[in-house]
């Protein structure tokens, strides 16, 4: 086993470990976070390795969430299946949308996936017969059991989340060693380049957004059920930000970076809010001083200093 | 091998090349000169498809290649080392090599083959494989792009003036890789603005102006009269 790949089941382990160690409150708080850091993987994907700075992943979260909470609201099917249209109707979204918007680039598709994410949002909000607009709503307790297994109950919440972290943490590990990860990577560095040497970028591009899509739709359907409650909030602009600073804070382009940046946001928000109401303007002097003195972010950093082959 | 037949093209309204034709053949080095501005690049970039012909036709072999996107060009075995590189700067040599290699799509066995085959062309950059590639020399970044461009083992080389700001003995370096490509059976198409390194390797030499052809010469032509050369190209 290389060493590369002993770190990253080495962090799986010290998780699972942490399952029977931590205390209450952090124990939610890391359970919320692997699920969060998965929607910064699927980010990681489209933005560190592809280059693909999207505006509007908000959206594909929102399409697992709400694709797993209705289903499970109108329909019988239990919660593995609901989760699993909740991938579907991410990876569709990302299809359809990067069918249309990868034929822009740069600001443009910065500008064309915000829309984009904005229509979803407005589309939410119409349906309010549905989806019950702002305020969202709750999944009940009975529809989110897995094998006879409570979701909700907190030992149960944290295994789900680890299993879902780490198998989506694998997954990215082997797929940026892989060629199509290396041919991301060419596609950030010079995607002309790329193309005249025989690539089809536009079908790589398109492949880098669809699995990033669903990825984060599965972080999205995930929450859904572990937190039971799926709401409008979580497809507004702000959580198309937070993937963005979660994996730059992180290390974009680094498998371990979007857990790292998570970690870092969550627990700086955290702590800061516990010393004063100001807390944004704490975490927000805090991470100017991290991008303006780590800007390839934590796990950058490290690449660079210490291990120069972490992927 | 390649055959430009009347191409006109430009940029938008911009027109550039004018019933522009030439060929390179198998084997022998050809080359395109002319002062700046008159469509060297522009040329190149038709024939990898970047620019799009707005009459005549672009030929390799019997294919027309003028009607195909960029990385199909590629795909047919022509390799395309621009001005400027065009590394992927952040990533070491070895795995700019391996970009190369896997645009090819051959099996294990072949694909090492073909990298033990460029490095032996290219002996520094086996001693940095794994250093960054924006960290090389400017001699050795271009020693990188034509490695990468041979990884694909191409039919017919695209040079655009690969020694433009080397010290002499990089160009010397180059110009040996170039003459064994010629060798070895490739066409060499090379884009070149220095008329002593043109009068050494070139078999035969296209000289263009605001687009259009100006005057072709062999090599026997060359050799005879170069002042006729030098006095298109104003030196």
């Amino acid at each position: 086993m290389s060493r590369i790949v002993a770190l990253h089941l080495g962090l799986v382990a010290l998780l699972l470990a942490l399952n029977f160690l931590l205390p209450a409150y952090t124990h939610g708080n890391i359970a919320r976070i692997m699920v969060l850091a998965v929607y910064a993987i699927g980010y990681n994907i489209a933005f560190g390795y592809t280059g693909l700075l999207s505006l509007g992943h908000a959206m594909f979260f929102a399409a697992g969430m709400y694709g797993t909470g209705l289903i499970l609201r109108f329909s019988e099917l239990s919660a593995l299946p609901a989760w699993g249209v909740g991938l579907a109707c991410g990876a569709g979204l990302a299809l359809a949308v990067g069918l249309l918007a990868l034929r822009t680039a740069g600001v443009a598709f910065m500008i064309v996936t915000l829309m984009f994410s904005q229509a979803v949002y407005l589309i939410i909000l119409y349906f309010g017969a549905f989806t019950r607009g702002d305020e969202g709503f709750v999944i009940e307790a009975a529809d989110r059991m897995i094998w006879g297994l409570d979701l909700g109950q907190p030992q149960v919440r944290y295994l789900a989340a680890w299993a879902l972290f780490s198998v989506v943490l694998l997954i990215s590990l082997r797929l940026v060693r892989r060629p199509a990860g290396r041919v991301f990577v060419a596609i950030r560095e010079n995607e002309l380049r790329a193309r005249l040497l025989g690539y089809d970028t536009f079908r790589y591009k398109l492949l880098a957004l669809v699995i990033s899509g669903t990825i984060s739709a599965a972080s999205g359907g995930a929450y859904a059920l572990l937190f039971g409650y799926a709401g409008a909030s979580f497809a507004t602009v702000q959580y198309s930000i937070f993937p963005l600073l979660w994996v730059l804070l992180g290390g974009a382009g680094t498998v371990l970076g979007p857990f790292l940046g998570t970690l870092f946001m969550f627990y700086l928000i955290d702590i800061a809010s516990g010393l004063t109401e100001a807390y944004m303007l704490i975490a927000g002097l805090a991470l100017i001083g991290l991008t303006l003195f780590a800007p390839q972010g934590i796990a950058g950093v490290i690449r660079a200093r210490l291990w120069k082959d972490l992927p | 091998m390649l055959r430009l037949e009347g191409i006109s093209a430009g940029y938008g309204p911009a027109i550039v090349l004018r019933d522009l034709s030439l060929s390179a053949a198998p084997g022998r080095i050809t080359c395109l000169m002319g002062r700046n501005g008159a469509g060297k690049t522009t040329t190149l970039k038709a024939i990898m498809g970047l620019v799009r012909p707005s009459a005549g036709r672009i030929m390799l072999g019997d294919q027309v290649i003028s009607d195909l996107p960029a990385h199909r060009v590629a795909g047919q075995g022509i390799g395309y080392v621009p001005q400027g590189r065009g590394l992927f700067s952040e990533l070491s040599v070895a795995q700019n090599l391996r970009i190369g290699l896997m645009a090819r799509r051959g099996d294990a066995a072949e694909t090492a083959a073909i990298r033990a085959e460029v490095l032996t062309r290219f002996p520094r950059l086996a001693e940095r494989l794994d250093q960054r590639a924006d960290t090389l020399s400017g001699g050795e970044q271009q020693m990188l792009s034509m490695a990468r461009a041979l990884c694909l083992r191409p039919r017919l080389l695209l040079l655009d003036e690969p020694t433009e700001g080397l010290q002499p003995s990089m160009i010397e370096a180059i110009r040996q890789v170039i003459m064994s490509l010629r060798d070895a059976g490739a066409a060499v198409l090379l884009v070149e603005q220095r008329i002593d390194a043109v009068l050494a390797i070139a078999d035969h030499v296209h000289v263009i102006e605001n687009g259009r052809n100006l005057e072709d010469f062999d090599a026997a032509a060359l050799t005879r009269a170069p002042e006729r050369l030098r006095a298109h190209l104003g030196v």
